[in-house]
């Protein structure tokens, strides 16, 4: 631990975020025993088991090629079963690379919040992945961080590189016992895409009703990169704030953000997509789904562009279902030169009457219409989004809309 | 099949229909002729059961069955189908899977959607982007899906260019069994006392009838239907003189 970065963040404890309502982080516990360590992930407790199945990780690791399981504080399962494919507790791949001491903390700095700070001060592991040179895998790496003990803060640090060439798919999956009890999760992350790498990114969450959670994340993607982020929140949850940043500083690199927002009565989210594209010819994708079912949402994207002959597009399309919930957009986009290509789109509402009757027309009850439309708004085709990713994505969505119709 | 007695339809405060007669058999086409804003287009929204068409009085009697009060999807279930003239666009909703879920009976549909040329079209958000023509197609897939009793058309021939016009108007000789295959086994006398699907189908032009057979017309004035009779006879004579000799029938 540097002695400026503790510095710099013992000053940042008690700063806020820009965004999301402020947490008391004193009424968390700090310390949880040590977990054994499983091989067998088909021995876990069936309610976990259900419980990161519903966030997208697999038990029995047939169509995965990798696995990072982390219970509490505990990393329980670490395994690779690909060449070229590294997935390390962070803390062991730090002591194992020197050169690994350059992205951490990298691209999120410790003092940025109170959130970051208490992540740099008390970190509890976190996974490393990496695909090596040119490796390409076909199958998923599985990441899940699971947060059982009650009133427990979950601090983890990840970092994710891509590395030239390479082509790597990752589920992580966030969960919490189904058991009602308070919990906070922060989680930093820093993704690395190299020149002409591709990395896929789908994190599901899946917390318990009480969690409040702040991720930190910010990626860089090189020459020619693709970096696709998918994210999925369908679940209740107390409050979850995020505001990832890509910054695209090699030519051609491309980003493209989906998030897949539900919000029940009594959850807030305030989720938004930031891209900087700092070089000639990248683009940038934003897509954003949000339905209250009486939650609150707040949508936010922000594109920035620095260069010569970019394109970037920002689109949030909202659905209110109950009177209580509430859907804000909020679009910015930010031109630095002429030659830059920057749009948006938003709509935020209740479904068409129209197009209800249209499907009852062709005989469905008023509740399958609906259920019907709610299904199509939640359909985004992912441009590039390997198979595998897509069926488990649109189990995940599927299993999930059962509970919100 | 159906018949409708005396029926007066209000839409956003204003009366439509006033006391609208009209009954159709089993197995009979029927076609409703009449200017713009006549109130053709409000009688099949009444008939399908939209909720802002208001009944004043009157009834609607399908398959004997008194539906005035029943909702859009229960008369659907019973075998009324419509063909929208304008209908929305469903985002993430395919047309391959609007055809799934309009199939409640099984019907194998792939025939026609090789007939339409319809195959590129499934994967589409359901009327996203669609010309003219590929809505029809895609409403008449829909309904030959459904499969119901009774269609009402609106408007078929609006928006089709000619090639698709005599591709559409063939489909729709078969979906009313007016069809006569080359190659058949019954003879046309037991081809034509099996038709059981009624048709009411809506147009402004006539145009629809160079291409469809059907059974009888009617025209419809100021919201009340003022003739009814040979539909090619009528066409004809309201090519001639136009919708102004109804008027004066009317009056």
């Amino acid at each position: 631990m540097s002695d400026i970065r503790k510095e710099r963040a013992q000053k940042a404890l008690q700063k806020k975020a820009l965004y999301g309502s402020d947490i008391d982080l004193k009424q968390f516990s700090m310390s949880s025993p040590e977990e054994s360590y499983e091989e067998d992930l088909s021995k876990l407790p069936p309610e976990m088991a259900g419980q990161i199945l519903s966030a997208g990780i697999e038990t029995k690791e047939e169509n995965r090629s990798a696995t990072y399981l982390q219970k509490n504080h505990s990393v329980i399962h670490c395994q690779t079963r690909q060449d070229g494919v590294e997935v390390l507790n962070i803390d062991d791949a730090l002591a194992k690379y020197d050169w690994l001491h350059k992205y951490y903390w990298n691209m999120v700095s410790v003092d940025q919040d109170k959130y970051t700070a208490m992540a740099y001060l008390h970190p509890h592991h976190g996974y490393f992945i990496r695909a090596l040179p040119d490796t390409k895998t076909i199958l998923p790496v599985q990441a899940c961080l699971y947060l059982e003990q009650e009133n427990l803060v979950q601090n983890v640090h990840n970092i994710i590189i891509a590395e030239e060439g390479s082509e790597l798919n990752i589920i992580t999956g966030c969960a919490g016992s189904s058991r009602p009890g308070k919990g906070l999760h922060i989680g930093i992350s820093e993704f690395y895409v190299k020149r002409g790498a591709r990395l896929t990114f789908t994190m599901i969450h899946n917390w318990a009703e009480d969690m409040e959670v702040r991720p930190r994340s910010a990626a860089l993607v090189e020459n020619s990169g693709v970096f696709i982020s998918n994210y999925i929140s369908m679940k209740k949850i107390r409050s979850l704030q995020m505001y990832p940043i890509t910054y695209l500083r090699g030519k051609d690199a491309l980003v493209r953000y989906y998030n897949i927002l539900v919000s029940p009565k009594g959850a807030n989210l305030d989720i938004g997509s930031c891209v900087y594209l700092e070089a000639p010819g990248s683009r940038a994708e934003v897509q954003s789904r949000a339905i209250s079912t009486g939650g609150q949402i707040c949508a936010r994207g922000r594109l920035v562009g620095k260069e010569e002959n970019i394109k970037a597009h920002l689109e949030c399309r909202g659905l209110l279902l109950e009177k209580e919930g509430m859907i804000q957009a909020v679009p910015e986009l930010e031109a630095h030169l002429p030659g830059v290509d920057l749009s948006h789109e938003a709509a935020v509402g209740k479904i068409a009457q129209e197009e209800i009757h249209y499907l009852m027309a062709r005989g469905l009850p008023e509740a399958e219409a609906i259920a019907a439309i709610v299904r199509g708004f939640l359909n985004v085709d992912i441009v590039g989004l390997p198979r595998e990713l897509q069926s488990e994505l649109n189990r995940v969505v599927e299993e999930s809309e059962k509970t919100l119709l | 099949m159906l018949r409708i007695e005396n029926l007066s339809v209000r839409l956003q405060k204003k009366m439509i229909l006033k006391n609208v007669c009209l009954q159709i058999p089993p197995g009979e086409v029927h076609v409703l002729f009449g200017p713009n804003g006549s109130g053709k287009t409000t009688l099949l929204m009444t008939i399908m059961g939209f909720p802002e068409y208001e009944v004043v009085s009157g009834r609607i009697i399908f398959q004997g069955e008194d539906i005035t009060s029943l909702s859009i999807d229960e008369r659907a279930r019973r075998g009324i189908g419509l063909s929208f003239q304008r209908p929305p666009t469903i985002k993430g909703l395919k047309t391959g899977h609007m055809l799934e879920v309009c199939n409640r009976s099984h019907q194998d549909i792939d025939p026609y959607i090789r007939q339409l040329h319809f195959e590129d079209f499934l994967a589409r958000d359901i009327n996203q982007g669609f010309s003219g023509g590929e809505i029809k197609k895609s409403e008449l897939l829909q309904l030959l899906a459904q499969h119901p009793q009774m269609v009402c058309l609106d408007e078929p021939e609006s928006g089709v260019d000619l090639e698709n016009i005599s591709l559409i108007g063939d489909v729709i000789n078969q979906v009313f069994q007016k069809d006569w295959p080359a190659k058949r086994t019954k003879c046309r006398r037991e081809i034509k006392e099996e038709r059981q699907m009624a048709g009411l189908i809506i147009t402004h032009t006539g145009y629809i009838l160079n291409y469809i057979e059907a059974d009888r017309g009617h025209v419809m004035i100021e919201g009340t239907i003022a003739c009814g009779g040979n539909p090619r006879e009528m066409l004809r004579n309201i090519k001639k003189v136009g919708y102004e000799e109804c008027v004066r029938c009317l009056i």
